[in-house]
C-alpha cells in the first residue's frame, strides 16, 4: 500500500475515536424546563438573582432573537437545530453552601483532576521541558475559573488578585456585585443584535468570565477558564467580558471539552474584550469539544461569537486559537481596531479529522489611524473533513495607514478531506497596506518516504511534518498551552500519545 | 558472509517489468558503482532497496547479512543500517534540521531497543560530526533542506549518513546539480566514510563522480539488468565509448 494511502487509512481508524475526554459525571443537577420561550430567560435570570435591569436585556434579545433566522453563508452542512430541544440551564445540585474549594462536590473536583485543570491553588511545574540550553522554566500561577455545564463551580487565586485590584470572577457574580462595570460594557463590543447565536446567548447565557484589569496593572498571573460541558441535551451558553484599563496587560487562557455522546449538543458563546488606552489583551484557546464519532454521529456544534475591540490608542489584542473539536466550528474571533495605533493579532490553528466542518477565521477592521493587523491561520485537514478558512481584512475611510499581512496555509491529509480558502479585503483609502499570501499543500509521498528512510515511523513522520507546518501560531501560545496543544495535535491526527 | 545480496531480482511498476533479474553481491568494506543510462532501472534498485512504496517485487530476493530485506518495513531497514542518501532531499519547512535528526536517531535506537540520546549528548554528537565533515552549525538551525543549495543538500545527507553509522549505504545520483566545487566536497565526505565494514552502493550516470570516489567493483545495467562487471577501469572505459555497445546485449 502506498504510503499516504496507508497513513490515510491509519488516521481514518483511529482518529475521532481517540477522544480522551468523553467521560460523563455522575451528578445529580438542578434544570430549567427543556425548550426555549420568556419563561426559560426569567427562569435563568431568577435563578442568578439578577437585577431588573439585567433581566429586561435578556428579554429584549429574547425578543429580537424570535424575529432573526438562522445564517446559512458558512460552508457547513448540519441537520436543524430543534431548539425547543435543549435545556438551556444546567447546575450540578449543590449539596450544601459552599465556603471552601474543600467543600465543592468531589465527583466535580475529580472530573477536574481527570482532566489535568488544578482547582487547588498550585502553581504548575510539571510538564515543561524547557528548550534544549535554555534556562528551566520558572514555576508560574495559572488561576482558574471552571464552568460546569451552566455554572461556574470554583474560581481559584481570588484573595492574591484581588490584591492587585484584578477583579477575576463568574460574570454571574461580576452582575451582582460589579454592576457598573458590567453594564457599562455588557454588549458593547458584540451588541446584543449582532448575529443569530450572538443574540440567542444575549437571551439566556448563563455563566462565563469577567475580568477586569485596573489601569497600569500588569496582571500577576495567566487567568483561565475550563469549560466543560457534562449534562445530556443541554447547551452551553457562556458569555466572557475581559476589560483591560489604560495600560494594563492581561494573557488569558480558555479550554473546552465535552463527554462523548451519540446526539449533537449545542455550544454558542460570546467573548468580548476591551482593550483602553496602552493596554494590552492576549487570549488563547485551545477548543477540544467532542468531534463526533469516526461515522460522524455526535459532536459539539460550536457556534461562537468572539470579538476584542481595541477602543483606546496603541492598545492591543491577540488571538491565538487551536481549534482540534466540535463537529461544526463557526467561529472569526475579530479585532475593531478603532484606537489610533492599535493592532491586532489572530494567530490559528484548525485541524479536522473524521467528518468534522470547521468554518473559521477572523476579521480586522481598521478604523483608527496607523492601525495593523497580522493573521496566521494554519488549516490541517484530514479524513473526509472539510476546512473553511473565512476572513475580512478592511479599511474604514479615515483609516489611513492601515496595515495588515495575511498569510493562510492549508495542509491536506489524504484525498477525502477539503480545505477553501475565502478572504475579503476591502481598502477604502489609498493608503492602506495589505498582503495576503495563501498556500496549499499536500503531505507527499516523497516526504514520508524520505522520514521512514531516517528511521521514523509513518505516525511520526505525519507528526513531525504537522508540527512543522503549525509551528509559527504553536510558538504564540504561553508554554504550558503550547506542551498541551502539541500532545493534542499528535492525538488528533495520529494516535500515538506524545 | 556477504552484506548485501540481490538475487535474480524481478520488480514491476503499474504492470510493467523494470528489472528483470537482477543479481548484486557486495561484502564489508567494499565499494561499488552502478553505472547505466536513463531507464536502466538504477534508481528504481536503489528504491526497492530501501523499501520505497509502489514497486512491486514479482520474483527474486534480497538479504541483508542474510536476512529478507523485502520482509522488513522501511524504517526497520533503516534502524538495522541501510541507509539511501536520495537523488533529490525533500524540504520539510518549520521541522529544524537538528529536531528531525534527533528524531530519526531516536527512532532507531528505539528499534534496536538501545536507550534514547539525549538532547545535550545529541547536540555534543552532531556537532561533532558536523565539524568532521566541515559542516556549517548554522545549518543544523535551519528548516530540514528549506532554501538549501544542491550542494547544501547533499552535504546533509552525508551529515545524516556520518549520524547514523549505516553498513551500507546507497548514493543515488549523488552527483546530479552539482558543481564540480561541490561534488568535490560532497565526495570527500563520503571517502571520510569508507570503512572496512562498511559497504556503498555509488548509482550514478558519469564517470565523473568516479574520479573522486573510487569503486572497487563497477557494474554497467541496461534495461534493467546487470549486463557487465568489471575493476574500475570498466567506468573509464564506458567514458569512451558510450552506453550503446550494451544495448544490444542487454
Amino acid at each position: 500500500m502506498p504510503a499516504v494511502q496507508e497513513t490515510v487509512e491509519r488516521v481514518r481508524r483511529i482518529d475521532v475515536d481517540q477522544y480522551r475526554y468523553g467521560f460523563e459525571t455522575q451528578i445529580e443537577s438542578d434544570k430549567a424546563p427543556k425548550g426555549l420561550s420568556e419563561d426559560t430567560v426569567r427562569f435563568i435570570s431568577a435563578k442568578k438573582n439578577e437585577p431588573a435591569w439585567m433581566l429586561e436585556w435578556r428579554l429584549e434579545a429574547y425578543r429580537r432573537w424570535l424575529t432573526m433566522t438562522e445564517p446559512t453563508w458558512a460552508r457547513v452542512d448540519y441537520p436543524k437545530i430543534d431548539y425547543q430541544d435543549i435545556y438551556y440551564y444546567s447546575a450540578p445540585k449543590p449539596k450544601k453552601t459552599l465556603s471552601s474549594i474543600d467543600e465543592i462536590d468531589p465527583e466535580i473536583l475529580k472530573t477536574y483532576e481527570k482532566l489535568g485543570i488544578p482547582l487547588r491553588e498550585v502553581a504548575i511545574l510539571e510538564g515543561v521541558e524547557p528548550p534544549p540550553g535554555g534556562p528551566p522554566s520558572p514555576s508560574r500561577k495559572i488561576a482558574v475559573d471552571a464552568v460546569f455545564d451552566s455554572v461556574s463551580v470554583a474560581t481559584t487565586f481570588q484573595k492574591e488578585l484581588k490584591a492587585a485590584g484584578v477583579i477575576f470572577m463568574p460574570i454571574s457574580e461580576a452582575i451582582r456585585e460589579h454592576p457598573e462595570l458590567v453594564q457599562k460594557y455588557l454588549g458593547t463590543v458584540v451588541p446584543t443584535s449582532d448575529n443569530y447565536f450572538a443574540t440567542l446567548n444575549s437571551a439566556v447565557f448563563s455563566d462565563g468570565s469577567f475580568v477586569y484589569v485596573p489601569p497600569g496593572v500588569r496582571c500577576p498571573m495567566e487567568l483561565s477558564t475550563y469549560f466543560r460541558i457534562n449534562e445530556r441535551n443541554t447547551g452551553q451558553f457562556e458569555r466572557t467580558l475581559i476589560i483591560a484599563d489604560k495600560g494594563s496587560y492581561v494573557s488569558y487562557l480558555e479550554g473546552c471539552t465535552a463527554p462523548q455522546r451519540d446526539e449533537n449538543q449545542l455550544h454558542a458563546a460570546v467573548v468580548e474584550l476591551v482593550t483602553l488606552d496602552d493596554a494590552e489583551i492576549k487570549y488563547s484557546t485551545v477548543q477540544n469539544w467532542y468531534p463526533g464519532n469516526s461515522e460522524g454521529k455526535g459532536g459539539i456544534y460550536n457556534f461562537v461569537t468572539k470579538r476584542g475591540d481595541c477602543r483606546g490608542k496603541n492598545s492591543k489584542i491577540s488571538w491565538t486559537q487551536v481549534e482540534t473539536g466540535s463537529a461544526i466550528t463557526w467561529k472569526y474571533p475579530s479585532c475593531i481596531l478603532r484606537g489610533d495605533n492599535s493592532s491586532g493579532e489572530f494567530y490559528s490553528i484548525a485541524i479536522s479529522n473524521g467528518y468534522q466542518q470547521v468554518d473559521s477565521g477572523t476579521k480586522m477592521i481598521h478604523l483608527g489611524k496607523n492601525t495593523s493587523s497580522r493573521i496566521i491561520s494554519k488549516g490541517i485537514a484530514a479524513g473526509r473533513s472539510q476546512n473553511t478558512y473565512r476572513g475580512l481584512v478592511s479599511a474604514h475611510r479615515k483609516a489611513t495607514g492601515a496595515r495588515n499581512y495575511t498569510a493562510c496555509d492549508s495542509l491536506l491529509i489524504g484525498d477525502k478531506c477539503g480545505a477553501h480558502t475565502v478572504p475579503y479585503v476591502e481598502a477604502k483609502n489609498s493608503s492602506a497596506t495589505f498582503e495576503h499570501e495563501a498556500t496549499t499543500s499536500k503531505i507527499s509521498e516523497d516526504v514520508l518516504f524520505y522520514c521512514i528512510q531516517r528511521g521514523l515511523s509513518q505516525e511520526e513522520a505525519v507528526g513531525l511534518v504537522v508540527n512543522g507546518f503549525v509551528k509559527d501560531v504553536l510558538q504564540q501560545l504561553p508554554m504550558e498551552f503550547a506542551v498541551e496543544a502539541q500532545k493534542l495535535i499528535s492525538i488528533s491526527l495520529e494516535g500515538s500519545v506524545g | 558472509m556477504s552484506l548485501l545480496e540481490v538475487k535474480d531480482l524481478q520488480v514491476r511498476v503499474e504492470e510493467r517489468e523494470i528489472l528483470h533479474g537482477l543479481s548484486l553481491t557486495v561484502n564489508p568494506g567494499e565499494v561499488h558503482a552502478i553505472m547505466g543510462p536513463n531507464g536502466s532501472g538504477k534508481s528504481t534498485l536503489s528504491h526497492v532497496i530501501a523499501g520505497k512504496p509502489g514497486y512491486e517485487v514479482t520474483g527474486g530476493q534480497i538479504l541483508f547479512k542474510g536476512e529478507d530485506l523485502l520482509e522488513m518495513a522501511p524504517n526497520e531497514r533503516a534502524a538495522k543500517g541501510v541507509f539511501l542518501a536520495f537523488q533529490y532531499p525533500v524540504e520539510i519547512p518549520g521541522v529544524t534540521t537538528w529536531n528531525f535528526l534527533h528524531a530519526a536517531l531516536n527512532a532507531q535506537r528505539k528499534a534496536r531497543g538501545e536507550d534514547e540520546i539525549s538532547s545535550p549528548a545529541f547536540l555534543r554528537k552532531v556537532r561533532e560530526v558536523a565539524k568532521s565533515l566541515n559542516i556549517p552549525q548554522d545549518m543544523l538551525k535551519r528548516g530540514v533542506n528549506v532554501g538549501f543549495s544542491g550542494g547544501e543538500k547533499k552535504r546533509n545527507e552525508i551529515l545524516q549518513m556520518a549520524l547514523f553509522e549505516p553498513a551500507v549505504c546507497i548514493l543515488d545520483e549523488m552527483d546530479s546539480g552539482l558543481d564540480i566545487d561541490a561534488l568535490r566536497i560532497a565526495a570527500d565526505g563520503v571517502n571520510a566514510l569508507r570503512s572496512p565494514e562498511r559497504a556503498m552502493v555509488v548509482i550514478t550516470h558519469y564517470q565523473r563522480l568516479l574520479n573522486y570516489i573510487v569503486p572497487d567493483v563497477v557494474h554497467v545495467m541496461s534495461k534493467g539488468r546487470v549486463v557487465k562487471s568489471g575493476g574500475k577501469e570498466l567506468a573509464l572505459e564506458l567514458e569512451e565509448s558510450g552506453y550503446a555497445q550494451f544495448e544490444d546485449a542487454a
